[in-house]
Formats: structure tokens, C-alpha cells, sequence
């Protein structure tokens, strides 16, 4: 489904910063992949290279075997369309409705008004906010506005849902609830996803596949329940130790 | 009593010549403003279409019209006042140099306004495939619209001042008033009759502009 080939990515400057160091990554179709890192070891980096918002300097990036790296215009615009994208921070359009912000990915694409209504009252009641429709984002609570979130980035039905650090603002309880959603819909829709955390109990309770990124470069990658139980990798072995130290909630 | 009706409506002929100029200076200035505003967002080395050059280019015209004093701005463009509107006195040709000093004052405060437009959502709208002028009109001006009308609000009570001034050297309205009567003549009373129709003018259009944008800002409901 996607395969990430020598993928490297420096941000020019001086001195230059080496975000990304010949990534190989493949995920499959149907997969919740994990990326998971410390901060500063170019997880978010990898994302936006995926997301088609960062160039890559050298390498490629494959879905379904369409290369997306060197694409512009008019295509790329097309190819993004392809790739649903959360954030940590939501990045809701904090002027429209919950229906509105639904609606604004099919706006874009000039979609008619009578199926743009279908689609997001379905979208409404997959992520289970039919009663908020006519709210405003400041009127939600941070698991309602990552729903609305997750609804709008699935409104132009991609194959892949890019995840970015989608649960690190928020508590325990709506965490457990928004990683539900995320399987529901991996399951029901068929939706590949990547799932960007810092989180190891991310990664634990969703993800079939995993890979550890540490100082630009993967340390280790492979099914969940086999890296997590014969860590290779000092920084797999370090993420784990940590959190067995604060699982004690 | 006859000669506070005379004063009124002495006073309300200019107050209506102020606003006249002041209406259509701020709306042109608008025009200009606006898209220059928009465009130096946009160009920023961030932004969704980097340009470094144009965007300095952008930030020096911008300086440059704002560090001209009015008066002196008015002075200097009496050539082309009369290029344009065929004379170079009056309340109408007064509207070229107000236009030619509010618009680089509108670019910055509209630059001002949008830059309070959350990166990430320019960058979620991005991955949803908007194109530069999607998020022109769908993300950045619709997002920053209360911020925008509060910088209306300052355009304009500014355009007022600039009127008055320009009104000492022939363009009428209630700077010309205040000038005549309260300077050249020492009329105390048409002098303090002019400031108080300014301050409450200021005060109403402070007011329902505030109002305006609380009202339709969907930020805090």
C-alpha cells in the first residue's frame, strides 16, 4: 500500500538539519501502523513528507505503486485528496459549524450540496455527533472536536488516515475512546492508518505494526507484539522501560 | 436660538462632507488594501506560496506610505489629485490622497488580522487538497473575519482624523469648520460644537464595530 524507500529529508539552512535519514518503511493495505519516537527524532517530519506537505530531499514514497514525491500542481492537489491527515492540535475552522467544517474538504472539490449533506450526516453519525452538528468547535470538548476532526478528513473517502500525535491532548478515558474510533473505522471502512505518537500505550492497544524512529533513522520495525516483547533497539528498550514505570494509573 | 440652528447645520453639512470622504476613502482603501495585505500573508517564508523578494518588496512599500505625514502626503499629490479627478480641492479630491494613505495602513492591518489565523488549519486545509486561492477566501479571510472588522473600525476612525486634516487645506467637511470658525475667527462655541460631534461620531462607530465582531465571532459563544 504505501512504501517509503530511502527516504531522506534535510532542511536547508546553516547548518543544515538532517530530519530524515534513509527511511524504509512499508505498510500494508488494511494495517494501523505506529511511528513512535521521542520528540525531535523526525516522526512529524515523515508525516508531512507522507502528507505531501514536505518535499523529500532524496528517496521515494509509493501508494498503490503511484510515486508521490515528485508530483505538482494540480495533481498533487489531487493526490492529497487521497490522504486524510489529524492533528494533536485538531486544526478546526474555529468560524464554521461542526457540519460546516465536515462539508469544507467537499466544498473544495465543488461536491453538489444535496450529496455533501448525505455525506456528512453519515460522517456525523460514524464519529457519533449527530446531535452537534450546528455547534461551533469552541463548544466542544477536545474528544468531540478530534471526532469532528477524524469525520472531516474521511469526507473525500481516502485510503489513508494520517494521524498526528491524535490523542497526546488528551485524557485516559477520551484517548481510549478516540483510538476506538480509529479501529471502528479501520475496520468497517477499510482506511489504512498511521498513527504518529510519542505514546507507547498507542501503539500497544491499536497498532498491528510498528516501527521506532530515533535520531532521524528506524531503529527497529515489525509486528507490535514482536518488537514490544524482544526489543532490539536501546530506544525501543528505553520507550518501554518508561512506561512501565508510569502505568500505574 | 437662531444662530445654534445656523451653527447646526452649519456643522451638519460638514458632518456629512467628513463622512462622505471618510465612506469612500475607507471602501478604496479597502480595495487596494486588502489584496496587499493578503498578498505580503501569503508570500511569507512559511506561508502557502513563499516569496521572499516580493514579500520584502511588499513590507517596503508598505512602510514607505505609512511613514509620510498626511499633510505632507496631501501636499505632494496635488498633481496627481488633479490627474485624477480633474481638481485638486474639494471634498471629492480629497479622497485620492486619504486613499493613497490608508491603504498601506489597511495592508497592515489586515496582514495583522490573518496572521491570528492558526497555522495548523492553513496546514489542514492544505492536506485537504485547497488550492492558494481556496485558502485565501475559505480559510484565512473567513477565519479572521472579527479581527478584520475590528481593524475597520481603526481604519476608519483614523480616515476621520486624516479628513479633518485634510479639510484645513480645502476639502471642507469638519476639520474645515473647526479651522475657520474656532482658529481664524475664535469661535470658541462652533469649536467645541465640532469636537463634540467628532468624539460621539468616534464613539458610535467604535461601538457598533466592537458589537459586530463579538457578535459574529465564533470563538467564544
Amino acid at each position: 500500500m504505501i512504501r517509503i524507500r530511502s527516504l531522506s529529508k534535510v532542511f536547508e539552512g546553516s547548518p543544515p538539519v538532517t530530519a530524515l535519514e534513509n527511511i524504509d518503511l512499508h505498510v500494508e493495505k488494511g494495517d494501523i501502523f505506529g511511528v513512535i519516537g521521542m520528540s525531535g527524532a523526525g516522526k512529524s517530519t515523515l508525516l508531512r513528507c507522507i502528507a505531501l506537505l514536505e518535499r523529500p530531499t532524496s528517496g521515494s514514497i509509493e501508494v498503490d505503486g503511484t510515486e508521490l514525491s515528485a508530483r505538482k500542481g494540480k495533481e498533487l492537489i489531487d493526490l492529497r485528496r487521497q490522504i486524510g491527515v489529524i492533528f494533536q492540535g485538531y486544526h478546526l475552522l474555529m468560524q464554521r459549524t461542526v457540519f460546516k467544517n465536515i462539508a469544507f474538504p467537499l466544498e473544495l472539490t465543488g461536491l453538489s450540496k444535496s450529496e455533501t449533506e448525505s455525506r456528512v450526516r453519515r460522517l456525523l453519525d460514524l464519529v457519533g455527533l449527530s446531535d452537534k452538528a450546528d455547534a461551533y468547535p469552541a463548544q466542544l470538548s477536545g474528544g468531540q472536536k478530534q471526532r469532528v476532526a477524524i469525520a472531516r478528513a474521511l469526507a473525500n473517502d481516502p485510503k489513508i488516515l494520517l494521524c498526528d500525535e491524535p490523542t497526546s491532548a488528551l485524557d485516559p478515558l477520551t484517548t481510549r475512546s478516540i483510538l476506538n474510533l480509529l479501529q471502528d473505522i479501520n475496520q468497517k471502512l477499510g482506511v489504512t492508518i498511521i498513527i504518529i505518537t510519542h505514546e507507547i500505550g498507542v501503539v500497544r492497544s491499536i497498532c498491528s505494526k510498528v516501527a521506532v524512529i530515533d535520531s532521524s533513522t528506524i531503529a527497529e520495525q515489525g509486528p507490535v507484539k514482536q518488537v514490544f516483547s524482544a526489543p532490539q533497539s536501546s530506544i525501543t528498550k528505553m520507550l518501554l522501560s518508561q512506561t512501565e514505570g508510569g502505568s500505574s494509573h | 436660538m437662531d444662530i445654534f440652528w445656523e451653527n447646526t447645520l452649519m456643522i451638519l453639512e460638514g458632518l456629512g462632507a467628513s463622512l462622505y470622504m471618510t465612506l469612500f476613502a475607507t471602501l478604496f482603501a479597502y480595495v487596494l488594501g486588502l489584496p496587499l495585505g493578503v498578498l505580503t500573508i501569503i508570500t511569507g517564508r512559511d506561508s502557502i506560496l513563499p516569496a521572499p523578494r516580493l514579500h520584502s518588496v511588499l513590507g517596503w512599500v508598505i512602510n514607505i506610505g505609512r511613514s509620510i505625514p498626511f499633510i505632507i502626503l496631501m501636499v505632494a499629490l496635488i498633481p496627481f489629485t488633479r490627474f485624477v479627478v480633474g481638481r485638486a480641492t474639494g471634498s471629492t479630491a480629497a479622497i485620492v490622497p486619504l486613499v493613497v494613505a490608508a491603504a498601506p495602513f489597511v495592508a497592515r492591518m489586515v496582514e495583522t488580522s490573518l496572521e491570528e489565523v492558526d497555522p495548523g488549519v492553513v496546514e489542514a486545509a492544505r492536506t485537504m487538497g485547497a488550492t492558494t486561492w481556496q485558502i485565501i477566501y475559505k480559510v484565512f479571510l473567513p477565519e479572521s473575519v472579527p479581527s478584520l472588522i475590528r481593524g475597520a473600525s481603526i481604519t476608519t476612525i483614523t480616515l476621520i482624523g486624516y479628513s479633518a486634516i485634510a479639510g484645513a487645506i480645502g476639502a471642507g467637511g469638519l476639520g474645515d469648520i473647526a479651522i475657520r470658525f474656532g482658529y481664524y475667527r475664535y469661535q470658541d462655541d462652533i469649536m467645541i460644537y465640532t469636537i463634540v460631534v467628532l468624539v460621539v461620531l468616534v464613539q458610535i462607530i467604535q461601538s457598533v464595530f466592537n458589537f459586530t465582531a463579538k457578535k459574529i465571532d465564533k470563538r467564544s459563544v
